[in-house]
């Protein structure tokens, strides 16, 4: 059971906003530090490791750029949202990041709220108690990548890239 | 069961003989694209072998001629590993120069019923060539070229059934605009175009559409092949493909018919796309300080050519900046021999070399706060040009270049505008 303090955002949640243009050559440092600055500005220092980003329909929608990693560097628990783009989530899954689709999250959850969410029953909904909502189940080989640090490690391992240095 | 376009090219790929929605699928990937951004130091991994050269592109679009040390750094890097591995598709700045995604249309990279992968988002553009091409992330992209192979997650099938045609000045960018304010987002499913309308879309047109499916949210957007495909592919390569059509009895999540003679001139308003167009008629009138045609949906020979028809003779309007970035090289070089580059030079706007320059906010064209935008690129969101301020609109490129002329968001006149108004 994963239990965190949630950040709560809208539909179409888009990348240049979680990770803006201007960071896209800088180090991998910096773009953390730009996470969402265009609409909330002083985001990833207020962000504390283990809490929970909500969202939407189509979160992610855009740009390919890595933002998934960002939202992992800053230590992330699990991002939730109504309905996830296709590249993000590849990119949740590569980089290392837990995200679920669950429909209705981005209703139900309120910012600050503490949201507890199970990957055993595969539901989500406040920690106090009460509505509960489904998750669609993640495949079990995505979601080993997802927990496992992605898919570097694993090509780390298989010696096709060097070891991170 | 029957199986749709995208699912046959993937069960190929995966060596199954059907796949369905929901399944994940482990494919071998007929070629990888790497941009120039993959070589930044954030993005990059020490590559230690590489499955198949052959299966790998290398195509520099974001930011080239480099403008700052940083993109220079990242060109070095793609073009050790370039040497180190003998990879022979390569487009460095120079005369092959080109957005990726137009660079694969014209050579023909994107065969119909193989898989290709890149990362950019717009990679979808390839679809419009029956070819299973989506966007994937940084580490998609070297596990794609080391290990020749990667995963996709089989979405359910949407389909396009097209038929009619699409009136006077009436864009491939205003199908897109039209289905993204009937239908929002696409997210979690693939499109399939197709129908007896597809004929009368040239291949320009096919590729704008496609590629604006990123915005749709879909995965992959993928289109029946058809005769013109065929000839087209066949000036371009020698290689061989097989190309996919959808069973008779194949399960869609969705058929939606679209009537290309209903289709009318749309514009997206600042910040979004999806759920914020409105008709052109709503929009004109709104002040603008730039004006760009480009990027790898708009910059292509039928762009420049629809731009160079409404700026015969015309100027653009004083305190208006019109940008003009050719999709490649050689588009450029063909839209000069077609007398197009001189008509919009001498119209006043400045024509960039090939790259993808102001359509994400690279170089040669940011807004500055609080200015207004109208493009015929890919994206209006916050920031994506330059400062979170300004404000980017988006249309057709011929009702850009109308605009820009107008020094205000304004209609194309065309020949019974009434009627179609
Ligand atoms: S032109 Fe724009 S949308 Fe197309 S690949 Fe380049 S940055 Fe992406």
């Amino acid at each position: 059971m994963i239990t965190g303090r949630v950040w709560s955002f809208g539909d179409h949640i888009n990348t240049d906003l979680i990770m803006p243009g201007w960071v896209y050559d800088q180090s991998e440092e910096a773009q953390t530090k730009a996470t969402f600055s265009a609409v909330r500005p002083g985001f990833a220092d207020a962000f504390t490791p283990g809490d929970i980003i909500t969202g939407g329909l189509n979160f992610g929608t855009g740009s390919s750029r890595p933002a998934a990693r960002s939202l992992r560097n800053l230590g992330c628990a699990c991002l939730l949202a109504d309905s996830i783009n296709g590249i993000f989530l590849r990119n949740c899954v590569s980089f290392g990041l837990l995200a679920v689709e669950c429909p209705g999250i981005g209703a139900l959850a309120q910012e600050g709220m503490d949201l507890s969410v199970d990957l055993e029953t595969w539901q989500a909904g406040p920690a106090e108690g009460g509505n509960r909502l489904a998750i669609r189940p993640v495949p079990e080989s995505l979601l080993k990548i997802m927990q496992g640090g992605g898919i570097f490690p694993v090509l780390e391992r298989s010696g096709h890239i060097a070891p991170a240095g | 069961m029957g199986q749709t376009i995208i699912e046959k090219i993937l069960a190929r790929a995966a060596g199954r003989d059907s796949v369905t929605p929901g399944d994940i699928v482990d494919v071998a990937v007929d070629l990888a694209v790497l941009i120039d951004t993959n070589f930044y130091p954030a993005a990059w991994r020490e590559v230690l072998k590489v499955a198949a050269p052959e299966k790998v592109a290398v195509i520099f679009d974001h930011r080239t001629p480099a403008p700052d040390n940083r993109a220079a750094e990242a060109h070095r890097v793609g073009r050790a590993f370039v040497e180190t591995y003998g990879i022979e598709r390569v487009h460095d700045v120079g005369r092959d120069m080109g957005i990726a995604h137009a660079v694969i249309a014209e050579r023909g990279y994107g065969l119909p019923g193989s898989v290709l992968v890149c990362d950019d988002s717009h990679t979808c553009a390839a679809g419009a060539f029956n070819c299973a091409a989506m966007g994937v992330g940084e580490p998609d992209m070297i596990q794609s070229v080391t290990t020749g192979r990667t995963w996709f997650r089989v979405a359910p099938t949407i389909r396009y059934e097209l038929t009619g045609i699409l009136p006077e000045g009436v864009a491939a960018k205003d199908l897109f605009l039209w289905i993204a304010g009937l239908y929002g987002a696409h997210t979690g499913h693939n499109i399939e175009v197709g129908g007896p309308g597809l004929a009368s879309l040239g291949m320009d047109a096919r590729r704008t559409f496609a590629t604006m499916a990123a915005e749709l949210g879909s995965d992959f957007c993928t289109f029946e092949a058809d005769q013109r495909l065929l000839d087209f592919m066949r000036a371009r390569t020698d290689r061989p493909f097989t190309p996919q059509s959808p069973d008779p009895d194949a399960t869609y999540a969705e058929l939606r018919r679209i009537d290309l003679g209903a289709v009318r001139p749309r514009v997206a308003l600042p910040h979004s796309i999806l759920g914020n167009t409105a008709s052109l008629q709503e929009a004109v009138g709104e002040p603008i300080q730039q004006a760009f045609i480009g990027s790898c949906a708009n910059g292509t020979l039928d762009d420049l050519r629809m731009a160079a028809e409404v700026l015969e003779g015309r100027l653009v309007a004083p305190g208006v900046r019109l940008i003009v970035t050719p999709s490649s090289q050689a588009v450029y070089r063909e839209a000069l021999r077609l007398g197009y580059i001189a008509t919009l030079m001498e119209a006043g706007a400045v024509v960039t070399n090939a790259t993808c320059g102001a359509c994400c906010g690279a170089h040669m064209g940011l807004l500055s706060a609080g200015e207004t935008c109208i493009t015929s690129s890919t994206r209006n969101f916050r920031g994506r040009m330059g400062d979170p301020s300004a404000r980017i609109f988006m249309a057709s490129s011929a009702v850009v270049a109308a605009s820009a002329v107008a020094g205000r968001i304004a209609g194309v006149p065309v020949p019974n505008a009434e009627a179609t108004a």
